[in-house]
């Protein structure tokens, strides 16, 4: 279904002196990916990025667009557990990759430890920014970089909240560090 | 998003004759060509994916120095053990640039090529020589709040943003790249460029070359160095104005000092003249108001970056003290001491 629809398009390639001139239709090309532990054998245009790919084929919206130019983090996601934008992210190049968003974290019903921890701490009013936060969040403590309150703020700065949760965000991201320095933990 | 087409070369010789040619570009961890991409600011025919090139390692040189794969990431750079102990100024400009996620997608050699920041320079309604040569600039006479003080010209006054860059300058790094004519070395101080009358260039990088590693010199600055950085919120913002110090004390005497930059011009600005009359002093406030002003000397506001002159030369004294202290900046704990 994915590919029809990409094929059907039939985009242009190229430009020459400003203009866009015809050219042979682009394939859709193959892309391999474990989306929340499942193998995908998916078909993309090369600019689309991961964030469209994800919320617009995929129906995986729970990872936000937000600015779409790695300015807000809303679109965070964890690539073989490292946490990137997914909005700067052409799909076509992670061939092979392990991709986790916030509905491969947690479930209604199962929800995991930082999803846990936010609702607990109040950690968010609109929700917008939540899942790329939690997303983060989860990069931050695989990383393991952080361990005081102010290291927490820092490396959680790639993810604005415009309701300004902040000081429950962090909250609540030092609860759960706390909890698995303590040797509690999750799966 | 604009059209493409897409290779992804495995070696570098295919990647380079993937390369060749107009309107081609390499894609590296993307988070400034896939930006430039979707504001139509960058239009490349042909997209060649570098990232299964083996340029991801991290390599002891003969002589003591370091081989940064142009692939690795900014974070697996800033954090690698080796880094950090005998480069501790390279890796916290790093961690003082972008943000978590975006250092675990950017390369190193994406960020020497990151393009300005400019507003004009990603508005393409408005007119911006680097764009579109011969278009005029916008920001000359506009909003150039975060525009250059030094090594302007009438053509541009673009800075370049990199907070990594400022840190390889006062390194003295060598950038390796490979062209189609071969491989060639170019030193940190020559890769980037004054905007002059050919603004559109932003470094000395030829058509189709690829950087494949940046080498540190031997030399390090681990116990006198400092990232002082300067910006409109604390974190995940670009500089206003960064500096980086490397130095060197010996019986209480500066015996080396390099200052580089950042914010302030098309380059990391490193003024040789300036630095050496460092040489054979005390560390102290005279000194270092004096070695300000010669650094600063010529430096011109254009409106709205008025400001920066005397945040630079405040900056600077500032961050001499905190390298001769042995009291880097910390990235962390933004309070400057
Ligand atoms: C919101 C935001 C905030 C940021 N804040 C900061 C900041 O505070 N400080 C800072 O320093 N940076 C900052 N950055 C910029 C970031 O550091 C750069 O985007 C990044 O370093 C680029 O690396 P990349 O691998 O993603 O490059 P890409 O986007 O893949 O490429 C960038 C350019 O380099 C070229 N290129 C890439 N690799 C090579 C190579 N090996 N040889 C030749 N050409 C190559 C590409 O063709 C392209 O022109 C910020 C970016 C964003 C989006
Ligand atoms: S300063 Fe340079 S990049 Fe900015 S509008 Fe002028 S020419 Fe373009
Ligand atoms: S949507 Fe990706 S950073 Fe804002
Ligand atoms: S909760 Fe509304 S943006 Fe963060």
């Amino acid at each position: 279904m994915i590919t029809e629809r990409a094929e059907a398009l039939h985009h242009t390639a190229g430009r020459e002196s400003g203009k866009r001139v015809a050219a042979t239709p682009i394939a859709t090309l193959p892309l391999q990916l474990t989306i929340n532990g499942e193998e995908r054998a998916l078909q993309v245009e090369p600019w689309t990025t991961l964030l469209d790919l994800l919320r617009e084929k995929l129906d995986l919206t729970g990872s936000k667009k937000g600015c779409d130019h790695g300015q807000c983090g809303a679109c965070t996601v964890l690539i073989d557990g490292k946490r990137i934008n997914s909005c700067l992210k052409l799909a076509v190049t992670l061939d092979g990759a392990e991709i986790t968003t916030i509905e491969g974290l947690g479930q209604p019903g199962n929800l995991h430890q930082l999803q846990a921890a936010f609702i607990e701490h109040d950690a968010f009013q609109c929700g917008y920014c939540t899942p790329g936060q939690i997303c983060s969040a989860q990069g931050l403590i695989n990383e393991g970089h952080a361990h005081s309150r102010a290291e927490v703020r820092e490396q959680m700065s790639g993810n604005l909240c415009r309701c300004g949760a902040y000081t429950n965000i962090a909250d609540a991201v030092i609860e759960v560090l706390d909890r698995r320095a303590n040797g509690e933990k999750q799966e | 998003m604009i059209r493409f087409d897409y290779s992804r070369p495995s070696g570098v010789n295919e990647a380079v004759q993937a390369g060749a040619g107009a309107q081609v570009a390499y894609l590296a961890g993307g988070t400034n060509l896939v930006d430039l991409m979707k504001e139509n600011v960058a239009r490349p025919l042909h997209v060649v994916d570098i990232n299964r090139l083996p340029l991801d390692a991290i390599e002891e040189m003969d002589g003591g120095g370091l081989r940064l794969g142009a692939l690795v990431t900014n974070a697996d750079t800033a954090y690698d053990e080796r880094v950090q102990r005998r480069y501790p100024l390279l890796s916290s400009a790093i961690l003082a640039g972008a943000s978590p996620q975006l250092r675990n997608a950017a390369t190193n050699g994406g960020n020497l090529n990151q393009r300005t920041r400019c507003y004009y320079f990603y508005d393409v309604d408005t007119p911006c020589n680097k764009r579109n040569p011969g278009e005029g600039c916008g920001a000359i006479g506009g909003v150039n709040r975060i525009h250059a003080i030094l090594g302007t010209s009438d053509h541009c006054i673009a800075t370049h943003p990199s907070d990594m860059c400022v840190a390889l300058a006062a390194l003295n790094a060598d950038i390796h790249v490979t062209g189609p004519a071969g491989e060639r070395v170019i030193p940190i101080g020559e890769y980037h460029r004054l905007p002059g009358d050919e603004p559109w260039r932003d470094n000395t990088l030829k058509t189709g070359e690829l950087v494949t590693a940046i080498d540190l010199p031997a030399e390090d600055f681990a116990s006198h160095y400092t990232y002082l950085k300067l910006r409109d919120r604390l974190s995940y913002a670009f500089a206003l104005v960064s500096v980086a110090v490397a130095m060197r004390i010996e019986d209480g005497a500066i015996t080396e000092a390099r200052v580089a930059l950042g914010g302030v011009a098309h380059k990391p600005w490193r003024s040789p003249s300036a630095e050496e009359l460092l040489v054979g002093e005390a560390p102290g406030d005279a000194i270092f108001a004096t070695v300000a002003g010669a650094i600063l000397e010529g430096a011109q506001g254009q409106g709205d970056n008025d400001f920066k002159i005397d945040l630079a030369r405040r900056a600077i004294v500032r961050a001499l003290h905190q390298a001769a202290n042995g009291t880097p900046q910390s990235q962390t704990d933004k309070r400057i001491a």
